[in-house]
C-alpha cells in the first residue's frame, strides 16, 4: 500500500480553532473540548494541533518538532542540524501513552537557530535559511520528517482522532494565545504520522477542510519558486502559496485571500475602477494560484489568523466572538461546547476571509 | 491510374436540373449524347454537388479497384510513384498529416467529481473562461506608499482560451477571412492575419487581430504592425517544419497583390529561415525590432513548428523577450505542402505541449510566457485536454475551415475550392457568405465554450485557470510508460 506523498488522499474534515485578541494565554483543554464534538467529520485517521505562543522561553529560536522511523534516522538528521543549526536545546517530546494512539514514530523537539556562518555564507535571510533547510530535510532524508518549524509555536499531529491525540501530546499542559486543530476523514489509510495536519512552514500552519480542484495546477505553478510537495496534500501546497504570497511577496492577506479566493470577474466588472484594477491584475498574474473546488482553512501565524472559505462556499465554518475571543469551527457546536454564550455568531461568505491579529497594546506589554 | 473516387448518381432520383453541372468547378459533369456523365478522375470528393443536389441524387464512393494485394507496397506507394516518374515533381498536398500516427487526444480520458468533493453545475453557477496571454513576473512591487504597482507587458484578454490560427489573406478568399475578422470580433477573441498582410477593409477589427510577420515579410509595414493587439513571428508550421511557403502568382491577383506588396502573377515564395534569424540571439533581435516599432504596447508570439528539440527551442524562445509561443504540431493544416514533408516531419502537438510545458517549469520560467497550442485540435475535449497538460489557448485552423463549409477534400493547393474558401476565382469565392460565415464560426466556438464549462463543472473547477496545467485532471489509456512520462499524466485506475 502506498504511504501518504505516494499517492493523493482526498479527505473531508473537521477544523477548530480559538484565538485571544489580548494575547492570553489559553490552555489546551479547550481546543481539544471543542474538536472533540465533532468526531463524526473525523474516521481516527489523522489530527493534529497548531499552538502559538507556547515557547515564550525560546521564542527567539525556531522549534523544530520532528518524526523519525529509526533511530539511524535521528542521527542522520541530527548531523544536518548540528552542521546547520546551533541546537539550543533538545528532547523528545512528552507524550501520555494512550490505548488507542499506537505505533507512534520517535518524536523529538529541537530549538535552533541557525548556524552564523553558514547563514552569512548562504546570503539568504533567516527564515529563506531555514525554510530551505527544512525542505531539503523533509526531501532528501529518508525517514525523518520535520513538521513544525516556527518560533514560539509548535504542530502537534498524528493518526488517531484529535481528541485522542490531544491527550497523546499532553495538550493541556501547554497554554497559547492561538489554537487551531484538524479531524481528518481522509478516503485511504494515509499509513503515516506526517501526512496528517496541520501542515507548517515556519509561522505558518494551514488547517483545511475540503478537496481543492485546483490542486495540480497551484502545485505545478509554485514549485517553480523552490518549494517541493512532497505529501501531494492540498493543506501542504496551501501553506506553500501562503509563504509565497505573504512572506516572500509581502502581501496582506486580505490581498492574498483576493489571488487564492478570487471574486468572479462580474463582481471585479462591478467595482470602482482601482480596486478592479488591482483584482484584475491579481487574477492575471497569478492566474495559478486561484484556489477552486471546496476548501475552509484556517491559517495561523505569527500574531494573527485567517479563516477563509473558497469562493462558492462549498464547506461550512462559522466564526463567533465573546469579548477577546474569537472562535472558528466547521459547527457551531464546536463553538457552543466551549462558549455558549457568544456576543456574534455569523458564517463568513464565500471567498470573504475573518483576519484577526493581537491587540497592538498587549504586544507592547509583551516586550515587557 | 483509376480513380480513387467515383461519382454514382441515381437516375430514379435525378430530375436534370444541371445544379451539380454548373456548380462543379473541377469538370467533372459533362454531358455525352445527352446525357449527364460524369469524369471520376476529377473529381477531389470535395461534396460541393452532393451537398447541394436538390433530390439527393448524387453520393462519392470509395472505389473498389484494387492492385495486387501487398502489406508492403501499398496504392498511395505505386500511385505517388506513377505519378512522380511522369511529372518529374515533388508531391504537393493540403491540410494536415493524415497518416496512421497516435493521436494521443484519444488515449486521455478526463476527470470528474464524485463523493469526496462536489462537481459543479454550469446552469446554476458562474463559469469563467476569461484568459489573459502574455509575460507576467511573479514579484510585487509596491510605490512608495504602499500601493501595489499594477503595471503589466502588454496582455490579450480572451473570452475564451480559443484564437483562430493564422491563414494568410491569398490562401484563404476575402470572405473567409472577414468571416474570421467578424467572428472573432464578436466572440472577444482573436484571429490571425497569416503571412499575407491585411486587407484595408479588415483594419476596424483591430482589436481582435493578430498580425503575422513571416519570412517573406509580405504586406508588413508600419500600419500593419500596429493595426492589431499582437505581432506572431512565425518561425514554423506543423504542416511543413523547415520550409517556407509558396502561393501561385496565378492566386496573386487584385487586392491580393496590393496587401501582399507584391506584383500581380509574381509567385510570393517565403524563404525556409527568415534571413535575418540564423539563430536564437537573432530572434531576440527581430522581437526587440518589432516592440520597439510598436512601442512596446504589444506582445510578440513566437510560433513553431513541434519539432524534435522544441522544448529546449520554446525555453530558448522564452528567454528571447517572446510574450507567447505558439506550438504547432503535425497534424496542423495548410493550402499546400510537400506531401512527404507534411507526413513525416515535425511530432504530436501532445508530446511537444506537455514537454514544453514541463520544461519551462523545471526552469521556473513558465510564468514569464504564455503557450498556445494548434495542430489538429478537433473538439471541446480535445482543448480541455490542451488546457490540462499546460496550454493557456489554443488556435484552431482546419476545425475553423470546417465550419465555413470546408469538406476537407485537401485540394487546396489546386484553386478550385468549391466552397469558395481557398481560391480566389470570384465566381467561387462569392459562394461564401460573410453574414452566413461567420456566425457558423461563432456558433462552433459558442458550442465549444458549453462543453468546456459542462466538463469544468464536472471536474469541481469553476475557473479556467485552475484546469490549467492540471495534468491529475487527466489519465492515460492504452500509453506506454514512456508516454505517460512525457505526457506527465497517470494512467487510469491509478
Amino acid at each position: 500500500m502506498k504511504l501518504e506523498g505516494e499517492v493523493r488522499i482526498p479527505s473531508g474534515c473537521a477544523i477548530s480553532g480559538i484565538f485571544s485578541k489580548s494575547g492570553e494565554r489559553i490552555k489546551g483543554d479547550q481546543i481539544i473540548k471543542s474538536i472533540a464534538v465533532m468526531h463524526d467529520r473525523s474516521n481516527g485517521l489523522g489530527g493534529g494541533f497548531a499552538a502559538y505562543g507556547i515557547y515564550p522561553e525560546y521564542k527567539d529560536s525556531y522549534a523544530f518538532h520532528v518524526f523519525y522511523e529509526t533511530l539511524q534516522d535521528i542521527k542522520n538528521c541530527e548531523e544536518f542540524l548540528n552542521e546547520h543549526f546551533d541546537v539550543i536545546n533538545l528532547s523528545k517530546i512528552p507524550v501520555r501513552k494512550h490505548p488507542k494512539i499506537n505505533k507512534e514514530p520517535y518524536i523529538w523537539r529541537y530549538f535552533v537557530n541557525p548556524h552564523e556562518t553558514k547563514l552569512q555564507s548562504s546570503e539568504l535571510g533567516e527564515d529563506e535559511y531555514v525554510a530551505q533547510c527544512v525542505i531539503k530535510v523533509n526531501a532528501t532524508i529518508k525517514g525523518a520528517y520535520i513538521f513544525s518549524s516556527g518560533k514560539n509555536m509548535g504542530v502537534f499531529k498524528g493518526l488517531g482522532y484529535p481528541e485522542d491525540l490531544g491527550e497523546f501530546y499532553k495538550l493541556d499542559e501547554y497554554a497559547g494565545y492561538c489554537w487551531t486543530a484538524h479531524g481528518r476523514y481522509p478516503t485511504n489509510t494515509p499509513g503515516w504520522w506526517g501526512g496528517s495536519h496541520p501542515f507548517n512552514l515556519l509561522n505558518y500552519s494551514v488547517v483545511h477542510n475540503g478537496e481543492i480542484s485546483s490542486y495540480d495546477a497551484n502545485k505545478r505553478y509554485i514549485e517553480m519558486f523552490g518549494y517541493k510537495c512532497n505529501l501531494l496534500t492540498d493543506t501542504e501546497v496551501i501553506t506553500y502559496i501562503v509563504d509565497f504570497l505573504n512572506r516572500k511577496q509581502k502581501l496582506t492577506f486580505e490581498e492574498l485571500s483576493e489571488i487564492i479566493a478570487a471574486p468572479f470577474w462580474s463582481t471585479i466588472d462591478r467595482m470602482p475602477k482601482e480596486q478592479r484594477e488591482l483584482l484584475t491584475y491579481f487574477r492575471n498574474k497569478f492566474s495559478s494560484l486561484l484556489i477552486t473546488g471546496p476548501f475552509s482553512i484556517l491559517v495561523g501565524f505569527e500574531g494573527g489568523i485567517m479563516a477563509l472559505n473558497d469562493r462558492l462556499k462549498l464547506r461550512s465554518m462559522v466564526v463567533g466572538e465573546r469579548r477577546d475571543r474569537v472562535y472558528f469551527a466547521s459547527e457551531e457546536s464546536a463553538i457552543r461546547v466551549i462558549e455558549p454564550k457568544l456576543d456574534k455568531l455569523w458564517s463568513p461568505t464565500g471567498g470573504e476571509p475573518v483576519i484577526v491579529t493581537l491587540d497592538e497594546e498587549d504586544d507592547k506589554e509583551d516586550d515587557k | 491510374m483509376y480513380p480513387n473516387y467515383e461519382v454514382i448518381r441515381n437516375e430514379k432520383k435525378c430530375i436534370n436540373c444541371n445544379l451539380c453541372l454548373n456548380q462543379c468547378s473541377n469538370e467533372v459533369f459533362y454531358y455525352e449524347n445527352e446525357e449527364l456523365c460524369s469524369d471520376d478522375s476529377k473529381c477531389v470528393n470535395c461534396h460541393r454537388c452532393v451537398e447541394l443536389c436538390p433530390k439527393r441524387a448524387l453520393k462519392i464512393v470509395k472505389s473498389d479497384h484494387v492492385y495486387k494485394d501487398n502489406n508492403y507496397w501499398t496504392k498511395d506507394d505505386l500511385e505517388d510513384i506513377y505519378r512522380q516518374a511522369n511529372s518529374g515533381g515533388i508531391l504537393l498536398s493540403s491540410m494536415g498529416n493524415p497518416q496512421k500516427y497516435p493521436i494521443y487526444w484519444d488515449k486521455m480520458v478526463i476527470n470528474a467529481s464524485q463523493v469526496t468533493n462536489p462537481s459543479i453545475d454550469p446552469l446554476r453557477e458562474p463559469m469563467e473562461t476569461k484568459t489573459f496571454l502574455g509575460k507576467k513576473s511573479a514579484n510585487i512591487k509596491r510605490d512608495k506608499y504602499g500601493k501595489i504597482i499594477t503595471t503589466q507587458p502588454p496582455q490579450l484578454k480572451l473570452s475564451v482560451p480559443i484564437m483562430f490560427a493564422a491563414m494568410s489573406y491569398g490562401a484563404l478568399s476575402y470572405n473567409s477571412h472577414e468571416s474570421l475578422a467578424r467572428a472573432a470580433t464578436e466572440l472577444d477573441i482573436l484571429y490571425n492575419t497569416g503571412e499575407g498582410g491585411l486587407h484595408k477593409n479588415l483594419y476596424k477589427y483591430g482589436k481582435n487581430t493578430v498580425v503575422q510577420v513571416a519570412s517573406g515579410r509580405f504586406g508588413v509595414h508600419k500600419d500593419y504592425l500596429e493595426a492589431g493587439v499582437a505581432i506572431e513571428i512565425k518561425m514554423g508550421q506543423g504542416a511543413k517544419p523547415g520550409i517556407g511557403g509558396h502561393l501561385p502568382g496565378k492566386k496573386i491577383i487584385g487586392d491580393i497583390s496590393k496587401t501582399r506588396m507584391i506584383p500581380e502573377g509574381s509567385d510570393a515564395i517565403s524563404p525556409a529561415p527568415h534571413h535575418d534569424i540564423y539563430s536564437i540571439e537573432d530572434l531576440r533581435q527581430l522581437v526587440y525590432s518589432l516592440k520597439e516599432a510598436t512601442d512596446y504596447k504589444k506582445p510578440i508570439i513566437v510560433k513553431i513548428a513541434a519539432v524534435h528539440n522544441v522544448s529546449a527551442i520554446a525555453s530558448g524562445i522564452a528567454r528571447s523577450g517572446a510574450d507567447i509561443i505558439s506550438i504547432d504540431g503535425f497534424r496542423g493544416g495548410t493550402g499546400a505542402t510537400p506531401t512527404r514533408i507534411r507526413d513525416n516531419v515535425g511530432i504530436p502537438i501532445e508530446m511537444a505541449l506537455a514537454s514544453v510545458d514541463q520544461r519551462l517549469r523545471e526552469e521556473g520560467i513558465r510564468h514569464t510566457v504564455s503557450l498556445i497550442a494548434s495542430g489538429g485540435i478537433r473538439n471541446s475535449a480535445d482543448i480541455v485536454k490542451a488546457l490540462a497538460l499546460g496550454a493557456d489557448a489554443v488556435y484552431i485552423g482546419t476545425s475553423a475551415m470546417l465550419a465555413l463549409g470546408c469538406h476537407m477534400c485537401r485540394s487546396c493547393h489546386q484553386g478550385n475550392c468549391n466552397w469558395g474558401l481557398a481560391t480566389q476565382n470570384p465566381e467561387l469565392t462569392k459562394r461564401l457568405s460573410i453574414e452566413q460565415g461567420y456566425k457558423n464560426l461563432v456558433n462552433l466556438v459558442r458550442a465549444w465554450e458549453h462543453e468546456i464549462t459542462d466538463m469544468m463543472g464536472g471536474m469541481g473547477i469553476n475557473s479556467i485557470e485552475a484546469l490549467k496545467g492540471n495534468r491529475l485532471m487527466l489519465r492515460g489509456i492504452d500509453l506506454n510508460e514512456k508516454e505517460l512520462q512525457i505526457l506527465g499524466i497517470k494512467y487510469v485506475g491509478e
